[in-house]
């Protein structure tokens, strides 16, 4: 009995010493294993199927601004020849139209972007573009958030704000059934 | 000062090691929340394109997958070289129009019903593949009304 209660005293306390072995051989394999690569892209919203192509013909062509992808990955921007790197500020301005020219849009509320490509348009350079009319309107939002509150555009902001900004300057993007060229 | 050189020279060197495992806990439990582990192994080459007006995914489990490649080495001689849709495991055999909504169903049903308006399509398209095959996706998707989708992209550093 005495024997037991002197062992008692030595070992009254589990060797705590392996646990911190056994606690970093979980931390590596989660370390190995882990990849924290946050997902992140372009949202967009597709139009909802239907059978029948929209008739945009009836449209005022001034309201129109239709950029042409091509399979060799060249741009028409209304009828033009164009460069990716001019297509945000030449959108920026059509959308806005600060010198009220008569050929861009009356109104941002009115401006539709047409976007166009062929099947064998490259991704990257289609999302490119994409990219590119995107970025017009996040300035052209941007801009105005700064006017009304103060604030830079971002998707922290209360949705009241949002919803008036995208009243007043709405993101109208219209694909068209790609044409079925240079697919591979 | 007498009582204080005593005191030191009786305590015992050794620095105690009984808080390291909770200080290994705690980074293993940070590592163990921030693991995403790869749910399907790609068949294909996904190099997404770069862009700048990104958005983040916020919730992992609203989000599905579809990967738009052309396959890796080792799977040349079988499936060619050739763009290909992968949805999770395995390339899609039949006709996308089939295969998508069923993929698309096989993850609405374990989310609950409440937030499936918030269920998000990303594509991890990979920037060489032409839009024909992109397109039949996005068709694909219009069909059985998954509307939100995301073009996967990395940050370009300006």
């Amino acid at each position: 009995m005495a024997k037991k209660s002197s062992r008692d005293r030595v070992n009254n306390e589990v060797n705590a010493g392996s646990m911190a072995d056994i606690a970093f051989l979980l931390l590596i394999f989660f370390l190995v294993t882990t990849t924290i690569d946050v997902d992140k892209g372009i949202t967009v919203k597709l139009p909802p199927w239907s059978e029948d192509e929209p008739d945009i013909t009836k449209l005022n062509k001034r309201n129109v601004y239709s950029v042409l992808v091509n399979a060799q990955n060249q741009l028409l921007v209304r009828g033009d020849l164009a460069n990716v790197d001019e297509l945000r500020e030449n959108a920026k301005e059509f959308i806005m139209n600060p010198q009220k020219k008569e050929d861009l849009a009356e109104k941002p509320t009115k401006a539709i972007i047409s976007l166009k490509n062929d099947r064998g348009t490259n991704y990257k350079t289609y999302l490119e573009v994409y990219n590119e009319l995107k970025a017009a309107y996040n300035e052209l939002w941007d801009a105005e958030c700064q006017r009304l509150y103060g604030v830079p555009y971002s998707e922290d902001l209360p949705i009241a704000y949002r919803k008036e900004i995208k009243k007043k300057i709405p993101f109208v993007l219209s694909e068209a059934e790609p044409t079925n060229f240079g697919e591979e | 000062m007498s009582k204080f050189s005593k005191k030191r020279g009786k305590a015992s060197p050794a620095i105690s090691t009984a808080s390291l495992p909770d200080i290994i806990f705690m980074l293993l439990f940070f590592f163990m929340v921030v693991t995403v582990m790869r749910n399907s192994e790609l068949l294909i080459d996904v190099v997404v394109p770069e862009a700048t007006e990104l958005q983040k995914l916020e919730q992992k489990s609203l989000v599905n997958y579809i990967y738009v490649g052309r396959p890796k080495e080792k799977y040349r001689n079988t499936y060619g070289t050739s763009p290909r849709v992968q949805l999770n495991d395995a390339f899609v055999k039949g006709s996308l129009e089939n295969e998508i909504p069923i993929f698309l169903e096989k993850h609405r049903i374990k989310v609950p019903e409440a937030q499936r308006p918030r269920i998000t399509t990303s594509l991890r398209v990979d920037g060489d593949v032409t839009m024909g095959i992109v397109q039949d996706v996005k068709t694909a998707l219009r069909k059985s009304n998954q509307l939100k989708v995301n073009y996967s992209a990395r940050i370009r550093a300006n």
